[in-house]
Formats: C-alpha cells, sequence, structure tokens
C-alpha cells in the first residue's frame, strides 16, 4: 500500500481546519510521541485516508470526503490547540 | 481573492499550460500561467485535480519546481507506470490546455533565507524537484547561506534538470553532488550506489555545525536517509522530510 505522510494530505488540512495544519504539533493518544502533523505516516485512497503515528502505528485520524463533504475523526492524536 | 484570504481558504483555479519541457523520457516540466498568482515559498507544493466527463475526479500533490520569483508556475512530473494522474499530464496536455490546481500549500516543507544554519538538500529520483525551487530561490536573493544538494538518480539519463543544477551550482555557496545506483558512464567519477553513511559522511556539514536537512523522495528512500543521519548524530527537529508514491531513485 503507499506510504506516504502528512504532506500530501496538506491541501485536504486546509479545506477542514482553514490553514495549514503541516507544522501543528500534538501527541500520539497511545505512544505520547509528539510530532508534526507533516511528520506522520499517511495511506490515502481507499474509501478513506488513514494517519497514523510513525511511531507507534496507532490510527491518529481518518478522514473521509464523500460528495464535497469531509468527515474528520481525530480519535488518536491530542492536538496542541494553536492560536 | 480577498475573500479567499479572510477564510484561509484553498479554492481551484485553472492554470493554462504555456509549455512543456521534456525533462527524462519519463519526466514533463508544465510551465503554468494562473490567473491569481499568489506568492509560494520555495518548497511548497500545489494540488492537481482531473475530471473526467462521467465526473470522476482524481487528485494528486506536485512540488513547485519555479522559485517564488519567476514568471511562471513550474510542476515537474514523473509518469508512473500505473499511475492515474501522471501519464495524463506527461502524454497528454497540451501547449494552451487548462489544468485545475490548488494551493500553493504546505508550511513544514519550506525554505526560506532567514532560516539558519547550512541548508543540506537529499534527493531521490524526482525529489529534487521542490530543491530547485528552493536553489532558484537561494539563487535570486543572491543569498550566501552554504547550500549542498545530494541527488540519487538511477542513471544520468535519469536526472532532473541536469544542465540547470550545474549552473546552478557555479554560485560559490552552493554545491551540487550526483551519485548514480543502477548505471553509469565508464569515466564517471563521481558516487556510485545509494546514499549510506559514508556518502553522507562525506557531503554533509558535521552533526555540530546544526544543518538544516531537507529530505525529498520516495518513502524507503526517505526513511533510509533520515534515519542513517540520526544515527550519525544530526538532530532529528533539524530534519525536514517529505514522502512521494512509488519512484526509482
Amino acid at each position: 500500500m503507499e506510504e506516504l505522510d502528512g504532506n500530501a494530505i496538506a491541501g485536504q488540512l486546509v479545506e477542514v481546519f482553514g490553514r495549514d495544519m503541516t507544522r501543528a504539533h500534538g501527541a500520539c493518544a497511545h505512544c505520547g510521541t509528539e510530532s508534526q502533523l507533516a511528520e506522520l505516516v499517511v495511506y490515502p485512497g481507499g474509501p478513506g485516508t488513514v494517519v497514523r503515528c510513525r511511531a507507534c502505528g496507532n490510527v491518529a485520524f481518518v478522514f473521509v470526503t464523500v460528495r464535497q463533504t469531509t468527515c474528520i475523526d481525530v480519535a488518536g492524536f491530542a492536538l496542541d490547540v494553536i492560536s | 481573492m480577498a475573500r479567499a484570504a479572510l477564510s484561509g481558504r484553498l479554492s481551484w483555479q485553472f492554470g493554462r499550460v504555456v509549455e512543456l519541457v521534456e525533462e527524462t523520457a519519463r519526466t514533463k516540466s508544465l510551465v503554468l500561467e494562473t490567473p491569481a498568482r499568489q506568492g509560494h515559498r520555495a518548497g511548497q507544493h500545489v494540488d492537481v485535480r482531473l475530471t473526467a466527463p462521467d465526473g470522476y475526479q482524481a487528485q494528486r500533490s506536485y512540488s513547485i519546481a519555479s522559485g517564488p520569483e519567476d514568471e511562471h508556475l513550474v510542476l515537474t512530473v514523473e509518469r508512473l507506470v500505473d499511475g492515474e494522474v501522471s501519464p495524463y499530464l506527461v502524454d497528454e496536455l497540451r501547449p494552451g490546455d487548462e489544468l485545475e490546481l490548488r494551493g500553493p500549500i504546505g508550511g513544514y516543507f519550506v525554505w526560506e533565507a532567514a532560516l539558519v544554519g547550512p541548508v543540506l538538500m537529499v534527493a531521490g529520483g524526482s525529489g529534487v524537484v521542490p530543491f530547485r525551487a528552493m536553489l532558484r530561490h537561494g539563487a535570486a536573493l543572491g543569498s550566501d547561506v552554504p547550500m549542498r544538494l545530494l541527488y540519487s538518480s538511477r542513471a544520468l539519463s535519469d536526472v532532473i534538470y541536469g544542465e540547470e543544477l550545474m549552473r546552478l551550482a557555479e554560485r560559490e555557496p552552493v554545491e551540487v553532488h550526483l551519485t548514480l545506483t543502477r548505471e553509469w558512464p565508464d569515466d564517471w567519477a563521481g558516487p556510485r550506489g545509494r546514499i549510506d553513511g559514508p556518502l553522507l559522511d562525506q557531503v554533509a556539514w558535521p552533526p555540530p555545525q546544526r544543518p538544516l536537512i531537507y529530505i525529498c523522495g520516495p518513502s524507503g528512500f526517505v526513511e533510509a536517509a533520515s534515519q542513517t543521519l540520526v544515527q550519525r548524530g544530526h538532530d532529528p527537529s533539524r530534519i525536514r522530510t517529505e514522502r512521494f508514491g512509488p519512484s526509482g531513485q
């Protein structure tokens, strides 16, 4: 399966968050490893895009776009809120 | 434009193909004219979207090959064997055609002259594309930041921007090192084989000089290069990586 990194989803993240998120920091909810979104492992394609922690492989978040609507489930990543 | 700037949202826009430049047998540069030309930062990419007559859409990201100061936006695209988007861009697109684009995008894999430290750029195959933007940006500014490019390519015939890179390397602070991994001419005096520890030791500044390191290429290439650099004492926080799909280096 094609394996990319968070740079590849920068455009979709701007659609959702309204700004560049590749430099946003967060911590893996499973192992606690801190990283920037650009550093996470991204598996595109399939019905949705799966984003995993590079250290432990835990699913950080999943997003699915259907008919112009993007649903994002940030279940495994504590995203630092930046103003 | 004001609306786009206010909301921070990206909008799709059409760029017109001004020129197509054959870089290698598999790679072409698309020179594009875009209506509202936003300045980009060296290293950023754009998303390209193709729409089939039945409405099916496919979207890919491509690094920007032009410098921020250049007149046109340039994307360099490598044709992937089983690609959905790249064969169209490399083989079918013609001057005058329009292409749907969104961007510029990304704030992580970006170089600006104000960043501290000498810059090491490590490229695998078409991973060299964002580094052309960075080198052109440095040249346009007359920047004295030392920049070294270590570029891994399968063969001389696969080298993208070969002549231009040699010209860019004529500037005092710039060095370009090319390693060939599969084929080389009989008289090839440069490095042969994949990028490894000894080659990185030879080309990179030692870790105490804290070079800012950018690595771009296929996933396996980026992983190997970044791990080797960290093992040799480079600070992971000084390493920025960008991976793309299957390709050779």
